[in-house]
């Protein structure tokens, strides 16, 4: 074995022992324990658990390296799931912290006075959840394969049982305490590197400030002035200039504002904390635990980008350096001598560019790139790791509440004593397990097209729906309800239709559809047209039809009001 | 109304002032600063950024993180001065 393959499994296995240590020592052992971890979370603790929860694979593996190659219009993944915690911190976790239940249907349900209500948006939440959390458990088995040479499924498998075991054992209270061990785990994973990186490059050793520095070569030139005539010299666009439209721009960063703030196992967290300034405090932890990342991810793209095309771009591919080879075996990285010269050609040009990227190697592969010491290519693994389960565990805990407090407590079997909804919950928390790590091995084609859509179809459905809940007393019942299903429907509608060309004849019209978008607009965009959609609707009918009753309006006003938030209440 | 009720307005209508002057500085620097007058902002540059640049992938988070806090500090004053603390 190689000093990577030894540093790998023994932070892998350290890390994972910890998580099992936690879940063991943090069992639930009531249905108040196992949905909100007893309602007695600290904000700093909660702020990482949160963040954790948040940042999923993507986040740790794929966004720097989308950024590398979009340049500036990786701004609306950093702004937009970024300024979502603005909304949250301010216009939602507040009183829904003082609103006092344990699920987000729960809100929608009594707020909206109505079975329908609720049901419509436990629906919501299992198509938010469930399309996410495929993902995650692929992205699991993406690192196990990569790094310690299992099998994908293997690595699925593997991830599975671990999940399952905190998850089931312990619901949020397991969940949480493991979080903020994952948030630790992933944050030094991710920054070790970034800082040994820009030190070589610029050095300067605060990432943020380094990609904006001289090259540490002497010459006086700024990174950033290099990759741009790098870029267009291979004939990309400028790296600080985008290629999107302004609008689209502005479309895409807005869905991914309203559907952070929208979605469930983001604002569930703030059901956990014991008060209602605590969950304003810890939404302000959380971004700030959210932002070490982000502001360093755009950084380590540019060090990334600038080394690749150094490193590859005009060479000798016989004189490719090891990491080249190795990575050429797991098909992220290839080369084909198109005009037969042994140099590499990477152009923007695809008749003359003879090499292909896989953008996950950005972050991957960097330390080896870089030429950094194994024990750091061993953190990566582990950190990715941290980021999928985290998030992973998060997801299956909406899911589980959604059935077992939503579905059967409140609308099949309400007579459930307190001690059959824990075990309905553990039940359904391993079923979910089960079934994500079935979609985890066999991944339909969608599942990455729609995890980013998952924001889409927050923004549309759920954020409206609790904003007018809050903000506006005289919503009602049917108004709400008929916006969040045309919301829905609206944004699938046009997912399927723009995304996967399901009405003109299936995924290579897609292209060609592109002209036809709604305002300039693309699907990724659409959700905040979708939510504007549910707002204008929700309040038509709502004009039109009587005004909810004394003791709805009166829950709001309460819940406008922080004291006496009290703990979460069982009902 | 009673006095219960006024005072619960009043606090409303104060949290509803912060909101809109905290939502109005998030909107200017993430859609503003970083995408609407990205291009016009370029023009100025702080040694190696583009002005529009750094705010659209730095400045608008990090003032992101400032407004949490600031809400934070505003709303447990207010609370106090309304007597809805909670320690």
């Amino acid at each position: 074995m190689s000093d990577v393959q030894i540093w790998t499994y023994a932070l892998v296995a350290l890390s994972f022992g910890l998580y099992i240590g936690i879940a063991i020592w943090s069992r639930a052992g009531s249905t108040k324990e196992f949905y909100v971890a007893g309602g007695g979370v600290s904000p700093l603790a909660n702020g990482m658990a949160t963040a954790a929860d948040w940042m999923s694979a993507a986040s740790f593996i794929s966004m720097a390296g989308i950024i590398s190659f979009a340049g500036y219009d990786g701004a609306v993944y950093l702004m937009g799931w970024t300024g979502g915690y603005v909304l949250l911190a301010l216009l939602l976790a507040p009183y829904l912290r003082k609103f006092g239940k344990f699920t987000v249907p729960d809100f929608i349900g009594e707020r909206y006075y109505s079975k329908t209500a609720r049901v419509v948006a436990v629906i919501c939440a299992l198509i938010v959840s469930f399309t996410y959390v495929a993902g995650q458990m692929r992205g699991v088995g993406i690192v196990f394969s990569r790094y310690l040479e299992v099998d994908i499924n293997t690595g699925v498998v593997i991830g599975m049982v671990i999940v399952l075991f905190y998850a089931v054992l312990g619901g949020m209270k397991g969940i949480t305490y493991t979080q903020v061990a994952q948030y630790c785990v992933l944050i030094f994973a991710f920054m070790v590197p970034a800082i040994f990186i820009s030190i070589q490059m610029t050095g300067n050793p605060v990432p943020q400030l380094g990609f904006g520095d001289t090259l540490s070569d002497g010459s006086g030139t700024y990174l950033l002035d290099k990759l741009d005539g790098l870029s267009e010299e291979l004939g990309f666009a400028a790296y600080t200039d985008g290629s999107k439209s302004t609008v689209d721009v502005f479309a895409i960063t807005l869905a991914l504002m309203v559907g952070t703030a929208g979605l469930p196992h983001v604002i569930v967290r703030f059901f956990t904390v014991k008060r209602v300034r605590d969950a304003r405090k810890s939404a302000g932890l959380a971004l700030l635990f959210i932002a070490i990342l982000y502001t360093t991810a755009p950084a380590v793209a540019v060090f990334a980008r600038t080394n690749l095309i150094e490193t590859v771009s005009g060479k000798e591919y016989d004189q490719m350096p090891e990491w080249f080879s190795r990575w050429e075996k797991t098909g992220l990285i290839a080369h084909e001598d198109k005009n037969g010269d042994g140099k590499i050609q990477y152009v923007a040009s695809p008749e003359v560019n003879e090499l292909t990227v896989d953008r996950d190697i950005m972050v991957l592969a960097n330390p080896e790139i870089a030429d950094l010491p194994a024990w750091v290519i061993g953190l990566i693994a582990a950190g990715g790791l941290a980021a999928a389960l985290s998030t992973a565990a998060g997801l299956l805990l909406v899911i589980s509440s959604s059935v077992s407090h939503d579905l059967i407590k409140n609308v099949l079997k309400p007579d459930l004593s307190e001690k059959a909804e824990l075990w309905a919950a553990r039940l359904s928390a391993a079923v979910a397990v089960v079934v994500a790590g079935y979609f985890g091995i066999n991944p339909p084609g969608f599942v990455a097209a729609v995890v980013a859509l998952a924001f889409g179809l927050a923004a549309a459905s759920f954020f409206p729906a609790i904003i007018l809940g809050i903000f506006y007393k005289k919503m009602n019942s049917k108004g709400a309800v008929s916006g969040m299903i045309v919301g829905l429907c609206l944004m699938l509608f046009y997912m399927l239709k723009f995304k996967f060309g399901i009405f003109d004849g299936g995924q290579e019209a897609v292209a060609g559809l592109q002209e036809n978008w709604w305002f300039g607009v693309s699907p990724e965009g659409f959700g905040s047209i979708a939510m504007i959609v549910n707002f204008v609707v929700a309040i038509i009918v709502n004009t039109f039809t009587a005004d909810p009753p004394e003791e709805v309006q009166e829950i709001v006003e309460n819940i406008r009001v922080p004291s006496g938030a009290g703990e979460a209440i069982e009902h | 109304m009673s006095e219960k009720q006024k005072k619960a307005t009043a606090y409303w209508r104060e949290n509803l002032k912060y909101l809109t002057i905290l939502l109005l500085i998030w909107f200017l620097v993430s859609y503003g600063a970083g995408i609407l007058f990205k291009d016009a902002l370029d023009s100025i540059r702080i040694g190696g950024f583009k002005l529009g640049f750094w705010f659209a992938q730095q400045g608008a988070i990090y003032v992101f993180v400032i407004l949490i806090f600031v809400y934070v500090r505003l709303m447990n004053k207010l609370d106090k001065k309304y007597g809805y603390n909670e320690d």
